[in-house]
């Protein structure tokens, strides 16, 4: 038996040892930085030790820009983009005809780079010298004035953001969803039809509760990336993010260590330990509340 | 409530993409339920029987035919406006929900002037359950009750809504041995209490003969047999009925009628009056072997299997069809286990000719 436990962690070692050197260290290395003051890799020097750097961080305008941007993406696109991800594979699992090249169709923009959707985003929206942009056109023809959606107005921006992210997020969504769908055994949409269910019924008693835990999955997955969010701002605002207002916290933590105001890690771990916290705190009350929500069979 | 099938057809599409034809699943079933009974389909699988109750129930739409529960025509309703209640072979319990808020299930989707008060769902819900004598259980998960009780929850939420027809499918497949035969019972004593038509499909003769008032023996989508269940086993129609019906089977004989006796081998058997020369198959149910010692069949002798009240003699013959005759002779016999033959006489009701090529029965008289 002793033996037998000793070749087992022996297995595990090499995970271990990568784990350890890529995740681990790095870890304890960032929640080290983010106690020391004026910290600098290239020496390896520091000032002092304390809280500043929280201090700094906190009260610093564009890292708060950055927290209200974020928090504004996670509750906008998380529960918008898992209820529409829901309606459309409902759908996509009622009908017959064409219903593969339907999914083909939704899941499209899971295998598209994110700046070559970025891009497509530009010409929908862009105002340039030429032409006000596809969106503009529309917003024309039903009678309203051109808005600049990528230099323009903060709620216009907002908006382009979280329009992106969710388009972006949900076809993985309604591929998670449509199997969930499929899994569910069709004897109990015969009970209910036998016992006379309507539709709305089924849905909310049965289908719900049988693909809950799915669900719950795509919510958890949903808010932690969400938070994580830097790519889409950039694809469609470009690098300068704080200058267009469009900021997150992980493009925060990349500014502070190789943007035009680089060179800073402390400030960028103490950020990066914070976004650890919100998405600690967030996830733990997710978990909690699905206690009572989420059926597992 | 009685049920009239009349020319009920369901074709479905081939799964075979190439060959254009169609799979009949019932062919042409025409039949008078009686308000009150129990009623066994029975057949081997893939004969049409459980398609023949998705009719009935509505979950499916007959090619041709017609349904009618007592005076009305069913046959276009759909399942919620029939009244009725399946239990499904797998109970289809919802996993996420207690013993009691599955019972309460059905009662709940009834709207308008159907619609019932809180108390009122309790109450029959608690009827259901004490009628399945589930009441202690009430608060309960699916996952926590062993296949019995939740067999006895299926069928309490089947009958919470007082269906007009109670219609079961394969109800004791997933139950083993002991809790089969207490759960037959269990299902006779509801239906006698409550009285509602109740049909019931099964593969399994010995729990069809059991508990039903009749029973309709399938084959391949058609009906061969519709009777009581003594009569049809005493008086089958052809051949797959006698050999469906009866454990353990009937032995069957490739036998010879000529100037009305019948030979089987070179065994004159029996006297047929009535039966043309013709060859034959000669079905012999177990029960239908005499010991004798100067009997007219002979056997080899194999071994003897001793039941207690009965013993079986296991014996073989080169025209049987089988590779063993067997027989069941009362215990007070005495077999010569040294001897290598054994002699029969047999039983002239026990004994049922059959056509050669379709399987039909040839009537015959004895003298």
């Amino acid at each position: 038996m002793e033996k037998q436990n000793r070749k087992g962690w022996l297995y595990l070692l090499p995970a271990f040892i990568f784990l350890g050197v890529f995740m681990i260290y790095p870890l304890v290395d960032v929640f080290v930085y983010s106690f020391e003051e004026g910290y600098n890799s290239a020496s390896q020097t520091f000032y002092d030790t304390g809280m500043y750097n929280y201090s700094y961080v906190l009260h610093d305008p564009y890292f708060l820009q950055a927290v209200k941007n974020t928090f504004i993406l996670v509750v906008i696109t998380v529960p918008v983009s898992t209820g529409l991800a829901l309606l459309i594979s409902l759908a996509l699992s009622s009908i017959r005809p064409l219903k593969e090249l339907f999914q083909t169709v939704y899941f499209l923009p899971y295998v598209t780079n994110t700046l070559a959707v970025g891009l497509v985003f530009m010409i929908l929206f862009k105002k340039t010298a030429y032409s006000d942009g596809l969106v503009n056109l529309l917003i024309h023809w039903f009678g309203g004035s051109s808005v600049d959606f990528i230099d323009g107005p903060y709620w216009a921006k907002m908006f382009v953001l979280c329009f992106y992210t969710v388009w972006v997020v949900m076809p993985f969504k309604i591929l998670i969803l449509t199997s969930a769908l499929a899994s569910v055994n069709q004897v109990y949409y015969n009970a209910a039809r036998v016992d006379g269910t309507s539709r709305f019924r089924i849905f909310r008693k049965i289908t719900l509760p049988m693909i809950s835990p799915t669900v719950f999955y795509l919510i958890i997955t949903g808010f932690i990336g969400a938070f994580k969010a830097y790519s889409d701002a950039v694809a469609l605002f470009g690098t300068n993010l704080n200058a267009a207002e469009m900021n997150t916290i992980v493009g925060y933590v990349y500014d502070m260590l190789y943007g035009d105001s680089g060179g800073y890690p402390s400030y960028a771990s103490a950020a990066a330990i914070l976004l650890f916290a919100i998405v600690l705190t967030i996830t733990c009350i997710n978990l909690l509340v699905s206690r009572s929500h989420v059926h597992y069979s | 409530m009685k049920i009239v099938l009349e020319h009920l057809t369901k074709k479905f599409p081939s799964r075979n993409k190439k060959s254009r034809g169609e799979v009949i699943a019932v062919n042409d079933f025409s039949f008078e339920i009686p308000d009150g009974r129990l009623i066994g389909l029975l057949g081997p699988s893939g004969c049409g029987k459980s398609t023949t109750l998705n009719l009935i129930c509505g979950l499916q739409k007959p090619t041709g035919g017609k349904i009618f529960f007592g005076e009305d025509d069913v046959t276009d309703l759909p399942p919620e406006h029939r009244g009725v209640g399946l239990v499904f072979q797998n109970y289809a319990l919802y996993p996420h929900l207690t013993v009691k808020q599955n019972i309460t299930f059905p009662l709940e989707n009834l709207r308008g002037a159907e619609k019932l008060t809180k108390a009122e769902m309790e109450r029959r819900a608690y009827d259901a359950a004490r009628l399945v004598q589930l009441e202690e259980l009430m608060d309960r998960r699916p996952g926590e009750l062993s296949g019995g009780q939740q067999q006895r929850v299926a069928i309490a939420r089947a009958l919470v809504k007082t269906p007009r027809v109670l219609l079961l499918d394969e109800p004791l497949s997933n139950l083993d041995a002991r809790l089969r035969l207490q759960t037959r019972e269990e299902i006779r004593r509801i239906q006698k209490q409550t009285q509602i038509t109740t049909i019931f499909v099964t593969h399994d003769q010995d729990e069809a003969m059991s508990i039903s008032d009749l029973i309709v023996v399938m084959k391949e989508g058609v009906v061969q047999q519709i009777g009581m269940p003594q009569e049809v086993y005493d008086n089958p129609v052809n051949l797959f009925v006698a050999k469906f019906l009866g454990t353990p089977p009937i032995n069957v004989f490739r036998g010879t009628v000529r100037d009305g006796m019948l030979y089987i081998g070179k065994d004159a058997v029996l006297a047929v009056k009535g039966a043309a020369d013709q060859e034959v198959f000669a079905g012999i149910r177990p029960e239908g072997f005499l010991l004798q010692e100067d009997g007219p069949l002979h056997c080899a002798l194999n071994r003897i299997e001793v039941m207690g009240r009965d013993i079986s003699v296991v014996s073989s013959h080169e025209c049987c069809e089988a590779p063993a005759v067997r027989s069941i002779i009362n215990a007070e016999n005495i077999v010569d286990t040294s001897s290598k033959t054994v002699r029969f006489a047999v039983r002239p009701h026990k004994l049922f000719l059959f056509r050669k090529e379709t399987g039909e029965r040839i009537p015959f008289t004895v003298e």
